[in-house]
């Protein structure tokens, strides 16, 4: 299981809070100084997560903040997990991009930003990717419907 | 071997030239699949590529947020069709950390058995594949010839040739059929030298080699910076399977070896999944033959309830990590569930792989990706 | 009517019913490659192939033909229709022309015959040799004609309005271009031995045998200039491991993607009209053409050398289709390299040392 103690001495301002379930540990960041953070963890010995396996975003409809950013981190070295997460409190979500951190996160944020609209700043390339470019609505928020077409 | 220095149009012969666009796909015989890349040519060597995704996409994820735990299974192994068991798998084994139970020891060796029957199933019909995609014809018929006995193991054992949905959570569907014990070992003892046989037309050939070594090159540190795993990785000297690494489904009671080389190439790519083969072959006679007594399946009664959290759960498919990561909200529908599918990860190296290099290294490149398409765009 | 303009007219009678039957025998035989080449590759790769039309599969090619004319005739838009249409024709009337000047057997009618109370006289014109054309320069009509088939292709891919097209036309010509370099500069070897250029001399060259039982084959004398031709004609029929000018995984079909129905036939059997003129050239250069033993016995040497000829042809064949079968496809560049940095220079070599070793040996 990772140890964070290193992490929540460095970042004490950042890091909110820690969880742990199932032996999976996650750390709740501020969204405003949370890339510091992912380039200390990617390059800190002691962490080296360079591996992004996979970042997505969650849509908690009516709790506030709605939209959440999750990472998955893998260290090849350590081989440990880490999953970082980022409440965006805004309705129009936005966030800084990682993808100069781990260049892997470019279609994952693309991604994300096609299906749950959140958006990457920064980003490179941003644009959708599984859905028509021509869409207009996001469809793995909470409030598309099922059936239909979903723009209406 | 480190890429060639390009030059590309102006810079190579004045300014008069200028370079062609094709698109390639979404047919096209060697995308396998609906995938489209948009290519820029400068005569064939290859400047630019843009893949455009999403013709196949089903929104599994979004359905998935609207069934029970249950009903989810069948969803999951019309992901990556040519080895549909181990995304059974990877769900399966993703619920049951999210309910903290194990899988009895028999239904976890006969999950053992089904994942790398369809790893084998899945590498052979990826080498004919490639083979056929840089001409050669005949290696792809040979081991249709053995993926077929498979499949009809898979047939025999679950009732599916491609899609099984044979786990269930906490265990799976039912026993394997007496039959099979004895059928199987056959096929276990005749694999190896049908192997030798495949690698007899291809590994020293001079043409495959020449068309293989060197092409779609990505270093190791490329792999981990654009989240390679899988096959593509182990062939870039990364000593990562997760099924060593972080053992699931009592792969740690298994005698084997990851396949590892250095070649960072095509070649490597295809030799690490000749290995996997052999070595699959070996895990299944080592289960069959350890198959231990007792239960299929935990007994569960009343509906599937997981409590809330959240896991993430991530398995060696045949061709990469795949992983689920799991919200329960404490009903009996998961509130989000993601897919972390390996190739479209690994798709994403393809322009890296192949701009600066000619236009059958870009089909080469593809290849040793090992695309499925239904699990790019989900 | 003078009586040698009589010998003349039944010369050119016998002349033209060889053209006639020869070309229904060479249409027929094509037809039938396509279906001893499915049902090979059956073979090797452990299915059937076609064989539910006819017994075994024999009437497969006249239901694909009948299939073919049944097709739609598709013109691309913006297609350069002159081009478009062109390209096919060229293609196969090359593939047919090369058998021209090619000796597919020694003497196939008595020189002399008594018709009607006169002897005719049926020598004019090589009329009762078994080839069409003895033409004196008969190698360098060959490297002419297979140099207009390369304009098909070219016109192929250019006419199409499509650009895997174009790919495959600018392929197959730098490729075929190329090769025929090697091609031709194999063969010199072979006509510094014989001191003649037509194909009859050469086959009449490789007579006899070294200790009575190895055949005076040129593939025994020019070993070296055996497998550079071998190479060379691959690459120039296009055929695997050099099929890049439609291979399909890359360039879907090349310079053949946008040809339907019979403009499609077309090439198709074309295509196969290459293989089997290579084949033929194959066997008249370095496999002793309609040679074999018995060809001078009295009834047996009219028809014994083209029997001999057809089985030489049919092995070269069947070993196109093996390796077919077996090898990958290689890549462009690598074959243009191979091309230039190993074929040229080996058959300049070839060229250097023939007379040296001739000055030595003499004529072996």
């Amino acid at each position: 299981m990772t140890d964070v103690t290193k992490l929540k001495s460095a970042f004490p301002d950042v890091v909110v809070n820690v969880e742990e379930y199932r032996g999976d540990v996650t750390v709740i960041l501020k969204q405003e100084a949370f890339l510091p953070v992912c380039t200390f963890l990617r390059d800190d010995p002691d962490y080296s997560f360079r591996f992004l396996a996979d970042v997505t975003a969650v849509d908690y409809k009516d709790k506030t903040p709605r939209f959440v950013v999750v990472y998955h981190l893998l260290s090849h070295e350590h081989n440990q997990r880490l999953r970082l997460k980022v409440p965006l409190d805004d309705m129009n979500p936005e966030i800084e991009t990682v993808v100069n951190i781990w260049p892997t996160a470019n279609w994952h944020e693309r991604e994300t930003y096609d299906l749950m609209g959140v958006k990457f700043l920064n980003h490179p390339d941003l644009r959708r990717i599984l859905l028509p470019y021509h869409w207009d609505c996001h469809p793995l928020r909470k409030d598309y419907p099922l059936e239909g077409k979903g723009e209406e | 071997m480190a890429q060639p220095e390009i030059k590309l149009g102006e810079e190579r012969r004045g300014g008069d030239t200028e370079t062609m666009e094709i698109n390639m796909g979404p047919q096209h015989p060697s995308t396998h699949g609906v995938f489209r890349a948009v290519v820029e040519l400068d005569g064939e060597t290859v400047v630019k590529v843009v893949p455009h995704l999403g013709y196949l996409h089903r929104g599994i994820e979004k359905i998935a947020e609207n069934r029970t735990y249950h009903q989810i299974i069948p969803l999951t192994d019309r992901l990556d069709y040519m080895a549909g068991a181990s995304n059974n798998l990877g769900y399966c084994l993703a619920v049951e950390k999210l309910l903290g139970i194990e899988a009895p020891p028999r239904a976890q060796f006969i999950r053992v058995i089904i994942t790398e029957l369809s790893r084998i199933s899945s590498h052979l019909f990826w080498a004919g594949a490639t083979a056929h995609d840089l001409g050669a014809m005949t290696p792809f018929f040979y081991m249709v010839r053995e993926r077929e006995q498979i499949l009809f193991f898979l047939e025999m054992i679950t009732g599916a040739r491609l899609t099984p949905s044979f786990f269930r959570i906490g265990g799976v569907a039912m026993d394997l059929p007496p039959e099979f014990h004895d059928e199987c070992m056959k096929f276990i003892k005749a694999f190896p030298p049908r192997v030798d046989e495949y690698e007899a037309l291809l590994t020293e050939n001079v043409i495959w080699k020449s068309r293989t070594k060197g092409v779609g090159y990505l270093s190791a540190e490329d792999c981990i910076a654009l989240g390679i795993s899988g096959p593509m990785a182990r062939a870039a000297g990364i000593n990562w399977d997760l099924r060593k690494n972080q053992p699931y489904s009592s792969y740690d009671k298994f005698d084997f070896k990851a396949a590892i080389y250095n070649g960072c190439d095509a070649y490597d790519r295809y030799r690490v999944r000749m290995m996997e083969m052999r070595q699959s072959n070996e895990i299944v006679r080592q289960a069959l033959e350890g198959l231990p007594e007792g239960d299929y399946s935990v007994t569960m009664k009343g509906a599937l309830k997981p409590p809330a959290g959240e896991v993430y759960k991530a398995i060696e498919a045949p061709r990469g990590e795949l992983g689920f990561y799991i919200i329960s909200d404490g009903t009996v529908q998961p509130f989000r569930m993601k897919i972390r599918a390996p190739t479209f990860v690994n798709l994403q190296s393809l322009a890296k792989m192949s701009e600066g290099r000619l236009f059958s290294d870009m089909v080469a490149s593809l290849a040793s990706v090992d695309l499925v398409l239904a699990e790019v765009d989900r | 009517m003078p009586e040698s303009n009589l010998d003349l007219i039944a010369s050119v009678i016998l002349v033209l019913v060889k053209i006639g039957v020869f070309f229904a025998v060479f249409m027929l035989i094509l037809a039938y490659i396509t279906l001893v080449e499915r049902r090979f590759l059956g073979f090797f790769q452990e299915r059937y192939g076609p064989n539910r039309v006819g017994w075994q599969g024999l009437l497969q090619p006249i239901a694909d033909g009948i299939k073919m004319f049944m097709k739609e005739e598709i013109t691309v838009s913006g297609a350069n229709k002159a081009v478009y249409i062109l390209a096919p024709i060229v293609f196969v009337a090359a593939a047919l022309m090369t058998f021209v000047v090619i000796p597919f057997g020694d003497v196939i009618w008595p020189a002399t015959m008594e018709i009607g109370g006169r002897v005719y006289n049926f020598t004019l014109a090589n009329a009762n040799r078994g080839v069409i054309a003895d033409v004196n320069v008969a190698v360098l009509v060959i490297f002419a004609i297979s140099s207009i088939a390369i304009y098909g292709l070219i016109m192929a891919g250019w006419g199409s309005n499509n650009k895997y097209s174009l790919l495959g036309g600018v392929r197959a010509s730098a490729v075929m271009i190329s090769y025929e370099l090697a091609a031709a500069l194999a063969i010199i070897g072979i006509i510094m031995t014989t001191g003649s250029m037509s194909l009859m001399d050469i086959v009449i060259h490789q007579k006899g045998y070294w200790f009575g039982v190895i055949p005076k084959w040129f593939c025994f004398k020019q070993p070296l200039a055996f497998v550079l031709f071998l190479i060379a004609i691959f690459a120039e029929t296009g055929r695997t491991p050099f099929d890049f000018t439609e291979c399909e995984n890359e360039i879907v079909a090349g310079y053949q993607t946008e040809y339907s129905s019979m403009k499609f036939a077309l090439f198709y059997l074309a295509e196969y009209g290459h293989i089997l003129a290579a084949s033929a050239l194959m066997v008249t250069f370095f496999f002793g053409g309609w040679q074999g033993p018995f060809v001078d016995a009295p009834v047996l040497k009219y028809f014994l050398p083209i029997i001999y000829f057809c089985i030489k042809t049919s092995i070269v064949v069947f070993f196109f289709i093996w390796v077919r079968a077996t090898y990958p496809r290689f890549r462009y560049d690598l074959l243009m390299k191979l091309g230039w940095k190993f074929l040229l220079p080996a058959t300049l070599v070839n060229i250097l040392i023939t007379p040296v070793l001739m000055k030595i040996f003499g004529d072996l």
